[in-house]
């Protein structure tokens, strides 16, 4: 695979949680190229975004609750899907348009060959909820978060890649309980600081973060539900010599955009990975994730799912020369 | 910054009643504009006065806003340059503004509006038409001075009361405070007299203050108050602040930057990070918890008693 836009997420040889946001469409540059201009990052036009967008129609085939929308988030889905397809028409304009005539509009995209005309507030008129619509264009997994009470609730949201969550589970919670399980977050006040930005996040003002982890397999599907199909995936991986073609490091690009009309924050969640041995060919990033894999407090490295599978990955990274 | 990042055109004007000017403005050289929530403002730039009028017009993707001015000849000449200006006009504008937006999980909606404060139901009205939601309307206005009247009237139909005179009104408030289905959001905007009375007469009906809304953009304290001083503590500078001038004000004499938007304590753009000494807080802005953290200022409106301020600048 081609790492030219791989969005290597680790600025220093330290990894701590901290409320690691910076301004949406601010193009990084890397060692290999760079990412970052664009709120959305389709990949490869060869295949892999479609190919990725099949797995996420066979998953939420098979398992519905992976989409949740309460009736109250009804606006917010479809500010969703008019803000998706919007920035989607701008970013690519070479394969996706979006028309309108007044709430009548036209919906194109070359690579996927959907053409699908709706009318604004009319669910009848989509094959579907305008959330999953939304969720049907982009690889990012979704989340709405509600703000009342000067609290944000995560009410809605069309999630099949998630890194060892659930969003059922979730759905409905308020952001500091979604945030529960990380440790040292609550502690170091990463949460109530995260929490107060976002409550003053404005429309037209994108930010975005990284989060990182790992993953055994090209799998995307690493949700709670999913569990069962890949935790074995992990017996078993300290001690394989495929170690480095098979640990991937799971990079997720976050946006956090304010929708204008509903006033409702769309937390966007793009996954990106890269095994261990396409990270070894790329000198700085292999000693940089040595480094912070050698440093990580092993209550993050619990968190993260890592400490059976850390020392072998680090032997690895060290031996390269 | 001045925080007036749109330019409009005034592209239709019309009188919706002796002092109230309706105009519609579209994007300085076509473009679209930003959607907005229901009950969200613009800050207008009036000839070097700054007025916040609420958005009327359907809140999304819009083509075009609507705003309504109502002159106000005691006021500081801001309204009476809007309702001079020509159609083709360009202004320059702040975007879109909102501390007053629906509840989602609301079970209904009551919005509650005296005069020239009907502005911002209006926009809630509409959105709560498309996207289905309960609601009624209260409107309470002067014989011969309601705006949007036809409008209103087309868009609720029988979920809109009109009471006359004081009496009528207070009854019907009574009445209806006293009888709405759990889950109800109420939402206020108009006279401080009436924004006071029925938030008083909701607390005594039960009302919990997280389900009362009111909008009150026009209404931030700018009373004068004593003098103070600012330390700017990365260089230890003081800055006097005097009794009648804003710390927004002073700071930007003494030739510090500070990005401000509404300048009426609504918006947050003037947030200033306070390291010591407790703010007098004037504004709509913060939050009951971070007012009482002491931890920022709107440094717009808000002042500080004799010991000061230490500012994260």
């Amino acid at each position: 695979m081609t790492l030219s836009r791989f969005p290597f997420p680790l600025t220093s040889d330290r990894f701590r949680y901290r409320t690691n946001v910076e301004p949406a469409r601010t193009f990084v540059v890397t060692e290999t190229g760079g990412w970052g201009a664009t709120v959305f990052d389709i990949g490869d036009t060869d295949g892999g975004y479609a190919a990725a967008l099949a797995e996420r129609e066979r998953i939420l085939s098979a398992d519905p609750s992976r989409c949740v929308r309460p009736p109250h988030m009804r606006a917010a889905a479809w500010d969703t899907l008019l803000t998706v397809l919007g920035q989607l028409a701008v970013e690519f304009p070479r394969h996706m348009r979006l028309d309108r005539d007044g709430t009548a509009y036209r919906w194109h995209n070359a690579l996927l060959r959907v053409t699908q005309e709706f009318e604004l507030g009319d669910e009848t008129s989509l094959p579907c909820d305008p959330l999953r619509f939304a969720a049907s264009q982009v690889q990012d997994d979704l989340v709405l978060l509600d703000q009342r009470e000067d609290t944000l609730w995560v009410d809605a949201g069309v999630v099949t890649f998630a890194a060892g969550w659930s969003l059922g589970f979730d759905a409905g919670m308020r952001f500091g309980e979604v945030h529960g399980p990380v440790p040292r977050l609550h502690e170091e006040g990463v949460v109530d600081r995260s929490e107060r930005f976002l409550l003053r996040l404005r429309a037209g003002e994108d930010f975005r973060r990284t989060n990182w982890s790992m993953t055994v397999g090209r799998r995307l599907d690493t949700s709670t539900e999913n569990l069962p199909h890949w935790k074995p995936d992990w017996l078993g991986i300290a001690t394989d010599e495929l170690l480095p073609r098979r640990l991937h490091l799971r990079v997720e690009v976050q946006h956090l955009i304010r929708l204008s009309t509903s006033g409702a924050i769309l937390f966007t969640i793009r996954t990106h990975l890269a095994s261990l041995a396409d990270i070894g060919e790329i000198p700085a990033w292999r000693r940089r994730l040595a480094a912070v894999l050698a440093d990580l407090p092993p209550d993050v490295a619990e968190y993260k799912g890592l400490t059976e599978c850390l020392p072998a990955a680090l032997r690895w990274l060290r031996s390269m020369p | 910054m001045t925080g007036f990042e749109l330019r409009l055109r005034i592209t239709g004007a019309e009188r919706q009643a002796d002092d109230i000017r309706s105009l519609r403005l579209r994007a300085d050289g076509g473009g679209l504009l930003p959607g907005y929530t229901p009950g969200s403002h613009l800050v207008l730039d009036c000839a070097g006065r700054r007025n916040a009028y609420s958005l009327t017009g359907p809140a999304v993707a819009p083509e075009e806003y609507h705003v309504s001015v109502l002159l106000r000849r005691s006021g500081n000449g801001g309204s009476a340059h809007l309702h001079g200006l020509d159609v083709g006009s360009v202004i320059r504008s702040s975007p879109p503004r909102g501390a007053f937006p629906p509840v989602a999980v609301a079970r209904h909606h009551l919005f509650v509006a005296g005069g020239i404060g009907i502005t911002p139901m209006l926009a809630h009205v509409r959105e709560a038409r498309r996207w289905d939601r309960s609601f009624t309307l209260v409107y309470a206005y002067r014989r011969g001075r309601g705006a949007h009247l036809a409008e209103l009237r087309a868009l609720c139909g029988d979920r809109l009361s009109e009471p006359r005179g004081r009496a009528e009104t207070t009854a019907l408030l009574g009445d209806a405070l006293s009888s709405q289905p759990l889950g109800t959001h109420l939402y206020l905007c108009g006279p401080a007299s009436l924004v006071d009375s029925v938030t008083a007469a909701a607390a005594a009906a039960g009302w919990p203050p997280q389900r009362v809304h009111t909008e009150r953009f026009s209404a931030a304290d700018h009373a004068p108050g004593k003098p103070f001083t600012a330390t700017i503590a990365g260089s230890g500078e003081t800055v006097a602040v005097g009794g009648d001038e804003s710390l927004l004000g002073a700071l930007r004499r003494a030739g510090h930057s500070v990005p401000s938007g509404c300048e009426q304590g609504v918006c947050g753009e003037c947030r200033i990070g306070v390291l010591a000494g407790r703010p007098q807080h004037r504004d709509h802005y913060l939050s009951p918890a971070e007012r009482a953290s002491g931890e920022a200022v709107m440094s717009c409106v808000s002042r500080a008693g004799d010991e000061g301020l230490v500012l994260d600048l």
